[in-house]
């Protein structure tokens, strides 16, 4: 009798009527086959293995997280709700150990979705990951979290919620971001002046194989994990690195995602991108919830595998091993780096365009942070958009120390009186989410 | 006439129906080393005095193979698995003589790697070698293409008796579950098939010549002809019995049925009047199966059930030590207490009042109180197991926003209940809870109603994939050609016109045949950005029910 050697509580929830329009990759299709061969599997009998049913979030729990333009019913769906549900149900049962761990096997995805919300971006809206974490912050006070990226495309989106805080390790491994959406994702994109160094990015080149992947786990992503000790470890866990996937150059296989999900054992795992919904998805999905089970997985492969075709040039893998130093690099010299970008001030500000290529929206943002060695920093957002929208927000961190909640508030005050049409605190600290 | 006769551990109960109502009962003891003899004395005594010709048709719902499974006394089988890439198939094996072969079939039902003829042609030697006579042959993804399983089957015919093939067992995708499953109908096939042989000749030398039905675990029938190729499809189908009984006496809303017996109670439920279903098939004798069936929890609280005092605070059941002391027996239980609760002053309240007051004692109250608490106990137990119920139906997964969102969440505000202590039962759970509770019409023959005059039922599965062109019901034997505007409205007419063609195959009347659509999926195939066809699934099956035209209740 097949038995799971760890508890793992699986969500599943294809929205099967729901697509962001009927060809989008985002489509009802996607999941099909996944669901067709985890079904014939039987996963969901194994001895070990439990699904759950997805809770929906809350719009606070959406609040927590995010600044939404013009508000949060505007910028979402149903779907929405029940993706960033779906994560949450699972780290809710992990929480409550009910399981040892746990996927959430839902969509849309989010990783791409940042703080302020003017709209959809690389498919995503609401950052689930995100919006799970803060919800397990809040309800069970958990402080240390790592989230490993290793979605294809660089995690824009959860990288910008996290990029002040130095209590999420947020690593996004991903395709080189001159050679794919979103275009970001570099060495030097490593976190803001209160938190420099837990912001970590690796691009990998090109036809990249599971022999350059794992190196990276090994070589880079554990060994900084080992250091961070993180409370929780999160894997967003995209499977558009897949060998078959269209819009994608890399060359990872099933038994390589499986291989990779052993090596990093998540706490919790949640589906984001992955587009080769037949040849990729039904393995891959196979593959990492046997990994996290505890389960043999050798026998899955996909029917069209060929690890020779597959296998990496030694130009890869040399640039894999260079990238691998220099990201620890980084994070072994992030006091040095942060002390670098403070400079004297009192604050830290950047300004940015930021393009929602879903929704085709253009927003700009200027943002302003408090230099702050006793909390994560209050920060103070204005964006405006395209569609007319604008925003003066003010974020105070979950552990904020008097003066930076101080600082908030007055912010907060001015801007009311300001020219902005929506103005918005998020006060992580006393979670306490205002707009007028 | 109908004649319904429900097997049970214990006693076998058989009821003669009319079509206006049940004319008379019997109850014969049941031998479970000979259950043959046991079914024909009920049949002789339920039709003592009764012209045969009168008589349509008999239901038989029996404990044969569901025994012959949990004793492991079934016959030796020889299985063949096409397992390709996943899950080690090894790690599913049910039996000895168990090989897993070469082949694939992926997940649109494309072959991915051919079979190994020359590795079949040698287990077909070895199996035939050891004496094997029924085989079983499941490929995965065999529901959605079953050629390769085919090919297996011709080059084994010929040399075995018979030959299940996965995907004529169920249309349902799970690999696991459709092998244990196909396993059971070959391992159960000879036992079966040779009683109701036996059977139906008895009968016949009685002049008993009518349409045997056989029950099945979903609360529906089928013909003693089509039970020869399914014959798993009768294990445990007693509990199914009781239910449908209650049916007939059910109001329309969401119900919950309690049969409350010696050892155990079975909770099951019912949803504008039919009951619900296991979402893929019942678990029986540690094989989870795709066999369609009631979903129904047992649990160990019952009249018998031992009564005692633990750390101060009392437990009762799951164990049966006996019958009750009021009735001679070794222990306190249950049925003690309501004896002392309704104080009639017999010679067992006596007895009972013994076995309660050792209770009391313990606990240094009244019996009155002892047996009280006792009672009440009981019911919490069971009212708390309702609950759980309740809620594990409403937390079933589903897979669309619509479901989710508004997918019908079950409100039981009514408890159906039958079994030996059902009126006792049905007072206090009333009082202790907030649900209106009755006790079923006749309980103590309702399982024989249920049993005879459940529907026939069954169920197709169709999908579609016209990038492929083809629309196909394996486990109907069926597949076609399509073209490309084929809707999920065509599938779900051609779903339905086999679902007719099977039921009254398997021993439906066409007045009650009403179908139910349980799944209808459509879903647009996109290959880089245009869409090159439509994936559509299709589930429909026979609503169970009981049959028109006879009232189940009668004057």
């Amino acid at each position: 009798m097949l038995r799971a050697k760890n508890k793992t509580g699986l969500v599943f929830f294809p929205a099967f009527d729901w697509a962001i329009d009927p060809t989008h990759p985002e489509r009802e299709e996607r999941l099909l086959y996944t669901q067709d061969q985890v079904f014939e599997e039987g996963l969901f009998d194994i001895d070990g293995i439990t699904e759950y049913k997805p809770d929906l979030v809350t719009e606070k729990d959406v609040q927590r997280v995010h600044m939404c333009v013009p508000d949060v019913k505007r910028v979402t769906t149903n779907s929405h709700f029940i993706s960033a549900g779906g994560a949450k149900t699972i780290g809710r049962a992990v929480m409550e150990k009910e399981i040892d761990c746990g996927f959430a096997l839902v969509r849309p995805p989010g990783h791409h979705a940042m703080r302020v919300v003017h709209g959809g971006r690389g498919f995503c809206n609401i950052n689930i990951e995100a919006i799970m974490v803060e919800f397990l912050r809040k309800e069970y006070g958990i402080k240390k979290v790592a989230i490993i990226d290793t979605d294809c495309h660089h995690g824009d989106g959860t990288q910008d919620i996290y990029w002040h805080d130095p209590n999420t390790l947020f690593v996004s491994v991903h395709q080189d971001g001159r050679t794919l959406y979103p275009g970001s994702g570099f060495l030097n994109e490593f976190g803001g002046p209160n938190a420099a160094g837990t912001t970590l990015n690796i691009p990998l080149p090109p036809n990249t194989s599971d022999e350059g992947y794992l190196y990276t786990v090994e070589n880079a992503i554990l060994p900084i994990l080992d250091e961070f000790k993180p409370d929780i470890i999160i894997n967003s866990a995209g499977q558009d690195n897949h060998f078959s996937d269209p819009l994608t150059n890399m060359n990872f296989s099933a038994k390589g995602y499986a291989d990779l999900t052993s090596l990093l054992k998540p706490d919790i795992a949640v589906l984001e991108g992955g587009y080769s919904i037949e040849g990729a998805l039904p393995y891959v999905n196979m593959g990492i919830i046997l990994a996290m089970a505890g389960l043999d997985y050798s026998n899955i492969k996909e029917p069209n595998y060929d690890p020779s075709r597959l296998s990496q040039s030694s130009s890869v893998s040399g640039s894999i091993k260079d990238i691998c130093k220099d990201v620890l690099n980084v994070w072994n010299n992030r006091d040095a780096l942060r002390d670098k970008i403070r400079g004297d001030g009192k604050f830290h500000e950047r300004a940015r365009n930021i393009m929602y290529d879903t929704d085709n929206i253009y927003e700009m943002q200027k943002e302003k942070i408090m230099i702050c060695d006793d909390c994560a920093g209050s920060i103070r957002i204005e964006s405006s958009s395209d569609t007319g929208h604008n925003l003066f927000g003010v974020h105070i961190p979950v552990d904020a120390c008097n003066k930076c909640k101080e600082v908030g508030y007055e912010w907060f005050e001015t801007g009311k009186s300001g020219s902005f049409k929506n103005t918005l605190l998020q006060d992580r600290s006393e979670d306490n989410y205002l707009t007028s | 006439m109908i004649i319904g006769l429900d097997v049970g551990g214990t006693h076998t109960d058989v009821v003669l129906l009319e079509k206006s109502g049940p004319v008379k009962n019997v109850k014969v003891p049941t031998d479970t080393s000979d259950l043959f003899s046991t079914v024909l004395k009920g049949f002789e005594k339920i039709t003592e005095g009764i012209d045969p010709k009168k008589i349509k048709r008999a239901v038989l719902s029996t404990t044969l193979t569901t025994n012959a499974i949990v004793q492991s006394t079934v016959q030796t089988v020889g299985m063949i698995v096409i397992g390709g890439p996943g899950i080690d198939p090894e790690l599913f094996k049910t039996n000895d003589h168990y090989y897993s072969v070469k082949g694939y079939i992926d997940h649109r039902g494309r072959e991915a790697e051919s079979i190994d003829e020359t590795q079949i042609k040698e287990i077909s030697r070895k199996l035939k070698k050891d004496g094997i006579l029924h085989v079983g042959v499941v490929g995965k993804f065999s529901a959605r293409n079953p050629s390769q399983e085919n090919r297996v089957y011709e080059i084994l015919n010929n040399n075995f008796e018979k030959i299940f093939l996965g995907h004529q067992i169920s249309g349902n995708l799970n690999f696991p579950r459709r092998i244990a499953t196909t396993y059971l109908n070959a391992a159960v096939y000879p036992i079966h098939k040779d009683f109701f042989e036996a059977v139906r000749s008895s009968l016949k030398t009685k002049g008993l010549n009518v349409p045997i039905h056989i029950l099945k675990a979903d609360g529906g029938t089928m013909s003693f002809e089509s039970s020869i190729d399914y014959p798993a499809q009768t294990i445990f189908s007693g509990p199914a019995a009781s239910v449908m009984g209650a049916i007939a006496t059910a109001p329309d809303s969401d119900v919950i049925v309690l049969d409350i017996g010696g050892t155990t109670t079975d909770i099951a439920m019912l949803i504008d009047g039919a009951p619900v279903l296991e979402p893929l098939g019942i678990a029986l004798g540690g094989y989870k199966t795709l066999i369609r069936s009631l979903k129904t929890k047992s649990i160990g609280i019952g009249g018998d059930s031992h009564v005692r005092v633990e750390k101060g605070e009392i437990k009762i059941g799951p164990e049966r030590l006996g019958r009750a002391m009021a009735y001679g027996g070794p222990v306190p239980t249950t049925t003690d207490a309501i004896f002392v609760l309704n104080e009639d002053n017999s010679n067992e309240f006596e007895k009972a009042k013994i076995a309660v007051e050792s209770i009391a004692k313990e606990l240094k109250i009244s019996p009155i109180d002892a047996a009280q608490k006792i009672f009440d106990k009981a019911c919490d137990v069971i009212l708390e197991e309702v609950e759980k119920t309740v809620r594990q139906i409403n937390s079933q997964p589903v897979y669309t926003i619509h479901e989710l969102l508004d997918g019908y969440k079950v409100k039981p505000t009514t408890i159906m209940v039958l079994g030996g202590p059902a009126k006792e039962f049905a007072i206090h759970l009333e009082k202790m809870s907030n649900y209106s509770v009755g006790i079923v019409h006749e309980w103590k023959v309702a399982n024989a109603i249920g049993a005879g005059l459940a529907r026939t039922t069954c169920e197709v599965m169709l999908f579609a994939d016209t990038q492929h062109n083809i629309i196909a019901a394996p486990e109907e034997n069926f597949s076609e050609p399509v073209g490309s505007h084929y809707t999920k409205n065509d599938a779900i007419m051609q779903a339905t016109d086999l679902l007719k063609e099977k039921a009254l195959k398997n021993g439906s009347s066409s007045e009650d045949f009403e179908v139910e659509i349980i799944e209808d999926l459509e879903f647009n195939m996109v290959r880089g950005f245009s869409t090159v066809g439509k994936n559509i699934r299709v589930k429909v099956q026979v609503k169970p029910g009981l049959i028109h035209g006879y009232d189940p209740i009668g004057a």
